[in-house]
C-alpha cells in the first residue's frame, strides 16, 4: 500500500509543473492544431478538437508519461486525400474506423508494428509527407492559392509563385505574403536567438501573437481594416457553444467502396506509424526514463481518434514536437498531456474570436517549416553517410509517396529493401530459408558478472528484427548485455541503427550495451551496413584550426594544460547531471584538460527537443572532478522566470542568515539539509563576490558555464579561474566530518 | 543402469567418399560400448562390396569387434528401419551432408524420413572422420518431460565412455511459461521474478534427476546447468553451436505430424541445419 500512496503525493507534487509544461504545450498546439487542420482541407477548429479529445483520452487511458496528442503532421497527405475522395462527412466516417483499427492493432499487441518497416523507407515516406505539406502551403504562404493534381506539380511550381510574388500589386496580397515571410523567419531564427524572454513563448505562438497584435493595431490605433487579403484570413471558428451542440454529419454512405477502405487503411498506417516512433523517441527524452506501454497507448489512440472523429475532429496521433516542448518544459507525467487539453479548451472559450485575425500565410508557414524540416537536405546527408543503397531505398520510396500514396509508396520501400539485400548478399536462399526460424537466442551467463547474452544467428534484419527486439526489450536497462552477430551472415542498417538506440538507453541508465562479432563482416567487406556502422567515430584529417582553436592552443600552452581539437562523443560523464536530464549530448570538442587535478574545459554541442522544436546549442563547460562526494545541487542567477517557475512547483534553497545570496542566487537540490550544510559562509561568500555561473554537481564533480554559447578566449579564461578558486573554497570532507 | 545402453549399433552403408570415416567412428563407437555393430547395405550382395567393407574395419576385427553384414534390396527407409527392428538395434547411425561452401550441416532426406520413424536412438554425425577426434563437452536438454531423464542419464554413460569432461543440461524456458507480457517497467520486473523462480524451478528438477544417476558416471564430470530464453528444441541447438559443443543430446518428439514439418518445431529444427553431432533418444 505504501509506495501507492507516494505515488499519489508525488503526483500531486508535480502537478503544478506539470500544468505548467501542458500550458506551454497548449501555445504551439493551437497553432499547429488549426494550420495542420486547413493544410487537410479540414475546418480549422477540427485540429483544436481533435488536439483536445486526444488530450483527455489518452491522458487518462493511456500507456505513455510525457508524450502529448492531437493531430499530427504525417496525416496531412491521407487527410487531405480522405476528405478530396470521400468528402468532409465521409472522412470523419474514415477516421472513426480508423480508430477502430488502431485500437485493434493495440488489442492484438501491434506495438511493434513501426519495426517492420525498414528505417530508411520511413525517413523516405516521412519526407514525402514533408514535402506533400511543403508543396501545397508554400504557394498559401506567399499568397497564391492554386490547386493542382500532384503534390510534384506543387513542387514544380514554387519558383512561378515566388516570381508571381515579386510582382504583386494588389496590396492584400502583398501584405498576405509579407505575413507568410515574417511568420517563416520567425520560425527559422528562433532557435538561433538564445534569449530567455524570448524563448519564454514559443515560435508559432509569437506568429499567432504578433498577427493578432497587428490586426488589433490596424482596427484600434489606425482605424483601418486588416490590410491583408479576406481571402488569406482563417476562416470563420466557431464558438465553443456551437462546437458542443453542432456535431457534424457523419456519413458512412460510401462504407463499401475501395476508397473508403484506402483511406482507413493509410490513415490506420499513418497514423499508428508516426505514434510509435514519436513514442519511441520521446521515451528517450523522458528524465525519469520509464518505459511506455506502447499497446495500451494504441488502445487509447484508438478510443480517442473514434470520440474525434464523432464531435468532429481528426485522427488523434502522438506528435514528436510537441512532446519534447513538453519534457524541455518540466513535464514528467500524463496530466501536462490533459492540462494542454485543458488550456486549447480555455483558448477557445476565451480567444475563438481572435483566432480569425490570424492570416492563413502566417499559419502555412508554420506548416512550411515543419515540411522543410520533414525532408530537409540535412537528412538526405545523414542518410548518404550510411550508404548509397540506403539513399536508393529513400528515394524510390519518396517518388513512390509523392506519385502513388502512402500505401504504395511505403511497400515500394521495402520491396526495394529486400531486393538490394538480395543484391548485396548475392543470396536469396539465406534469407528464404531462415525467415521464419527462431534465429535469436538470450541467456543469462552463469558467470560472476552474469550478463545477458544474446547470438543471433542466419541475417538480421527489420524483416526479422522483432525477434531480437522482443528478447531485448525483456532485459532491464541496467543490466549488461552482450549482442553477439558472429553467427549472423547479414545485418542490414535498420537493425544497426535501433541497436544503437538500444546502447544509448542502456548507458543512460547505468548498463552495459555491447555489440560483438562484427569484426569478422568488417574483414567480408561483404556487409557494407555493418561495416560502416562500426566505425565509430570518423577521423578528421588534415583541418585546419579557427582562429579560436589557435587562441586555445596558445592559453592551453599558456596555463601548461594539454589541448585537443578532436570530436569526442564520449559524453556519458555528463548523463548524470540534471542539466542534461533532458538535453542530448551529441559530442564535446575542443578539450583542454588538466592531467593533475581532472578538471577539462571543453567546448560541446547538444540538442533539446526534437523535430521542429529542435535546437542544437553549442556551448563551453568546465568540468571539476572532486573525487569526494558532495551533495547534488544546482545554482544560478536567480531571475524572474525562476520566481514564475517556483509557483508552478520548482523550489528554490533560501538561507535565513545570507538573505543577499538567497535574493540573487536560484539554488535548487533534492537533500535540502545536506545542501545547507555544504554551503559554508566561506561558500558563499565567494559565489557573492564573484560573477554569475551556472553551476551543478552531479555529486562528485561539478559543471560550470555561463551563457548558451561558445565562450570567447577572455571567458575561457575567466572561467578557468573561476573553477580553480572554487575549488579551493570547496568545503573539503575533513573539514566537515 | 547398465553398461549396455546401446546393445547393438547399427549403421547404413552407402558406398560413398565418406564410407571410411563413416564405418571408423561407428566401429570406434561399437567398441567403447562393448556392443555388437549391424552394417546394414540397401543393395544386391556382391563378394567386391564385402571385401571393401571388410578392408576398412579390419583394424576394429583385430579388436574384437562383433559385427555383421546385413544386404538387403528395397526401399533405402523401410530396408534400414525393418532390418533395425529386426536385428534389435539401440542406437542407429546417419551421416550427415555438408552445404557447398557453407559450414552448415543438414540431413538427407532419406536419412531425415528415417530419423522420423525410426523407434530406435539415433546418432547424427556431422563430421565422420577417420582418427579419433575426443568428445569434450556434451550439451543435453533437460526439459520437463519423461524422455528427459533418459537422456540425461545416456548423456553421463556417453561422457562416461568417451571420457567427456564437461556436461551442461540446459533447460529451455519459453515466453509461454514466462506468461507475463512486457510493456513497461513494472510488467518487466514481474517477468524478471517469474524468470528467476522458474529458473531455481528447473534447476532443482534437473538436480533431482542427477541425483539418481550412478555416481560412477557422475564423478570427475563437470555439470553445469544453464536456462536460455528461445525457441523450444532449435535454440538449444544453437546454443549447442555457440558453446562449441561436442554432442548434442535430446529427447526424440513425441509426435511428428504433417504440419510439423510446414511448421517445424523441435527437432525438426535440428535435422534443417544440424549445429553439432546429435543423438536423439528414443
Amino acid at each position: 500500500m505504501r509506495p501507492k500512496k507516494n505515488n499519489i503525493a508525488l503526483f500531486f507534487k508535480q502537478l503544478p509543473k506539470n500544468i505548467f509544461s501542458g500550458f506551454v504545450v497548449s501555445l504551439i498546439a493551437l497553432p499547429l492544431g488549426l494550420g495542420l487542420a486547413m493544410a487537410s482541407d479540414a475546418p480549422a477548429i477540427s485540429g483544436v478538437i481533435t488536439a483536445i479529445v486526444g488530450g483527455i483520452i489518452v491522458s487518462i487511458l493511456g500507456g505513455s508519461h510525457v508524450t502529448i496528442t492531437g493531430p499530427g503532421n504525417g496525416l496531412v497527405g491521407v487527410t487531405l486525400v480522405a476528405i478530396t475522395s470521400l468528402g468532409l462527412e465521409g472522412a470523419y466516417a474514415a477516421i472513426i474506423c480508423s480508430g477502430v483499427l488502431i485500437m485493434l492493432l493495440g488489442f492484438l499487441r501491434m506495438g511493434n508494428l513501426a519495426d517492420f518497416f525498414p528505417s530508411s523507407a520511413i525517413q523516405g515516406m516521412l519526407a514525402a509527407i514533408g514535402l506533400i505539406i511543403l508543396g501545397k502551403q508554400f504557394h498559401i504562404m506567399f499568397g497564391h492559392k492554386i490547386t493542382r493534381d500532384n503534390t510534384i506539380d506543387y513542387l514544380i511550381e514554387i519558383p512561378y509563385t515566388i516570381n508571381d510574388a515579386l510582382h504583386y500589386e494588389n496590396t492584400g496580397l502583398i501584405y498576405a505574403a509579407a505575413a507568410g515571410l515574417i511568420s517563416l523567419a520567425i520560425m527559422v531564427f528562433y532557435p538561433k536567438l538564445r534569449n530567455k524572454y524570448w524563448h519564454l513563448i514559443p515560435a508559432p505562438m509569437w506568429i499567432v501573437i504578433l498577427s493578432i497584435g497587428f490586426s488589433y493595431y490596424f482596427e484600434l490605433v489606425l482605424h483601418q481594416d486588416n490590410p491583408i487579403a479576406k481571402a488569406y484570413m482563417i476562416p470563420a471558428i466557431p464558438s465553443f457553444a456551437e462546437i458542443t451542440t453542432q456535431l457534424p454529419k457523419i456519413s458512412f454512405a460510401k462504407i463499401g467502396g475501395l476508397a473508403f477502405w484506402g483511406s482507413v487503411l493509410s490513415l490506420t498506417l499513418i497514423a499508428s506509424i508516426e505514434s510509435l516512433l514519436s513514442i519511441k523517441a520521446v521515451d528517450k527524452l523522458d528524465a525519469e526514463r520509464r518505459r511506455s506501454n506502447v499497446n495500451r497507448d494504441l488502445k487509447a489512440l484508438g478510443l480517442g481518434t473514434i470520440a474525434s472523429g464523432f464531435v468532429g475532429g481528426l485522427n488523434v496521433v502522438t506528435v514528436i514536437a510537441r512532446s519534447s516542448v513538453n519534457v524541455n518544459n518540466g513535464g514528467s507525467n500524463r496530466s501536462a498531456n490533459f492540462s494542454h487539453a485543458f488550456f486549447l479548451v480555455v483558448f477557445i472559450v476565451v480567444f475563438s474570436s481572435q483566432l480569425t485575425r490570424i492570416p492563413l500565410p502566417a499559419l502555412m508557414a508554420i506548416l512550411v517549416y515543419t515540411g522543410y524540416k520533414l525532408a530537409s537536405p540535412d537528412l538526405i546527408k545523414k542518410i548518404f553517410s550510411v550508404g548509397k543503397e540506403q539513399l536508393i531505398i529513400f528515394f524510390v520510396t519518396l517518388l513512390t509517396t509523392l506519385k502513388f500514396g502512402l500505401i504504395l509508396g511505403i511497400t515500394a520501400g521495402v520491396i526495394i529493401t529486400v531486393i538490394i539485400h538480395f543484391i548485396i548478399n548475392k543470396n536469396v536462399t539465406l534469407f528464404l530459408r531462415h525467415w521464419i526460424k527462431p534465429n535469436v537466442l538470450m541467456f543469462k551467463e552463469d558467470d560472476n558478472k552474469s550478463n545477458y547474452y544474446v547470438s543471433v544467428k542466419h541475417f538480421c534484419t527489420f524483416a526479422n528484427f522483432y525477434r531480437l527486439k522482443q528478447k531485448l526489450d525483456t532485459i532491464a536497462t541496467d543490466d549488461d548485455v552482450i549482442v553477439d552477430f558472429s553467427m549472423c551472415d547479414f545485418v542490414d542498417h535498420t537493425v544497426m541503427e535501433n541497436l544503437n538506440n538500444y546502447q544509448s538507453t542502456f548507458t543512460k541508465n547505468g548498463g552495459h550495451f555491447d555489440i560483438v562479432g562484427l569484426d569478422m563482416h568488417d574483414a567480408d567487406s561483404k556487409h557494407p551496413f555493418a561495416l560502416r556502422k562500426i566505425v565509430a567515430v570518423p577521423k578528421l584529417f588534415g583541418y585546419n584550426l579557427t582562429k579560436r582553436q589557435e587562441n586555445l592552443e596558445a592559453i592551453a600552452k599558456d596555463y601548461n594544460l594539454t589541448y585537443s581539437a578532436d570530436k569526442n562523443k564520449n559524453t556519458a560523464f555528463l548523463d548524470p547531471f540534471l542539466f542534461f536530464k533532458t538535453k542530448q549530448a551529441n559530442y564535446i570538442y575542443n578539450e583542454i584538460k588538466d592531467d593533475n587535478s581532472d578538471s577539462k574545459l571543453f567546448d560541446i554541442e547538444f540538442s533539446e527537443g526534437e523535430f521542429i522544436a529542435k535546437e542544437v546549442v553549442r556551448t563551453t563547460m568546465l568540468h571539476i572532478d572532486l573525487n569526494e562526494t558532495i551533495p547534488i545541487f544546482s545554482l544560478d542567477r536567480e531571475t524572474i522566470m525562476d520566481k514564475v517557475y517556483a509557483i508552478a512547483g520548482f523550489t528554490d534553497i533560501n538561507f535565513d542568515d545570507h538573505p543577499d545570496f538567497s535574493k540573487r542566487f536560484h539554488l535548487i537540490g533534492e537533500y535540502v539539509e545536506d545542501i545547507k550544510t555544504f554551503f559554508t559562509n566561506e561558500l558563499i561568500h565567494f559565489f557573492e563576490s564573484n560573477p554569475y555561473y551556472h553551476i551543478e554537481s552531479n555529486g562528485s564533480s561539478l559543471l560550470i558555464f555561463s551563457k548558451q554559447r561558445l565562450a570567447s578566449t577572455k571567458e575561457i579564461k575567466a572561467l578557468l579561474d573561476f573553477g580553480k578558486r572554487l575549488k579551493e573554497v570547496i568545503p573539503k570532507k575533513n573539514n566537515t566530518d | 543402469m547398465t553398461n549396455e545402453i546401446f546393445k547393438t549399433i547399427g549403421i547404413g552403408i552407402a558406398f560413398s567418399p565418406n564410407l571410411k570415416a563413416n564405418l571408423y567412428e561407428a566401429a570406434r563407437l561399437s567398441l567403447f560400448f562393448e556392443s555388437k555393430l549391424v552394417l546394414i547395405h540397401v543393395g544386391e550382395q556382391s563378394d567386391d562390396k564385402t571385401q571393401q567393407i571388410l578392408d576398412i574395419i579390419q583394424p576394429f576385427s583385430q579388436e574384437n569387434l562383433n559385427y555383421e553384414l546385413v544386404f538387403k534390396t528395397g526401399n533405402p527407409v523401410d530396408v534400414i528401419l525393418s532390418v533395425s527392428e529386426e536385428k534389435k538395434v539401440d542406437l542407429l547411425i546417419l551421416g550427415a551432408l555438408q552445404k557447398e561452401n557453407f559450414v552448415q550441416y543438414y540431413l538427407g532426406t532419406i536419412a531425415r524420413k528415417i530419423t522420423r520413424q525410426a523407434s530406435c536412438s539415433i546418432l547424427l554425425l556431422i563430421k565422420p572422420s577417420v582418427l579419433r577426434i575426443p568428445c569434450k563437452h556434451i550439451v543435453v536438454n533437460g526439459l520437463d518431460n519423461p524422455k528427459t531423464k533418459q537422456a540425461i542419464t545416456t548423456a553421463y554413460y556417453m561422457s562416461h565412455k568417451l571420457q567427456s569432461k564437461k556436461i551442461t543440461i540446459v533447460e529451455e524456458i519459453t515466453k509461454q511459461e514466462v506468461a507475463v507480457s512486457i510493456d513497461d517497467d513494472k510488467s518487466l520486473r514481474k517477468s524478471a521474478i517469474i524468470k528467476e523462480r522458474l529458473k531455481m524451478r528447473e534447476d532443482s528438477r534437473v538436480n533431482s534427476i542427477i541425483a539418481q544417476i550412478p555416481e560412477d558416471y557422475t564423478s570427475n564430470i563437470i555439470t553445469k546447468t544453464q536456462s536460455i530464453f528461445g525457441t523450444r528444441g532449435y535454440s538449444i541447438g544453437h546454443y549447442a553451436q555457440y558453446v562449441r559443443a561436442d554432442l548434442l543430446v535430446m529427447n526424440a518428439p513425441t509426435k511428428t505430424s504433417f504440419w510439423d514439418r510446414i511448421f517445424p518445431h523441435d527437432i525438426e529444427y535440428i535435422l534443417s541445419e544440424l549445429p553439432t553431432d546429435v543423438l536423439i533418444i528414443q
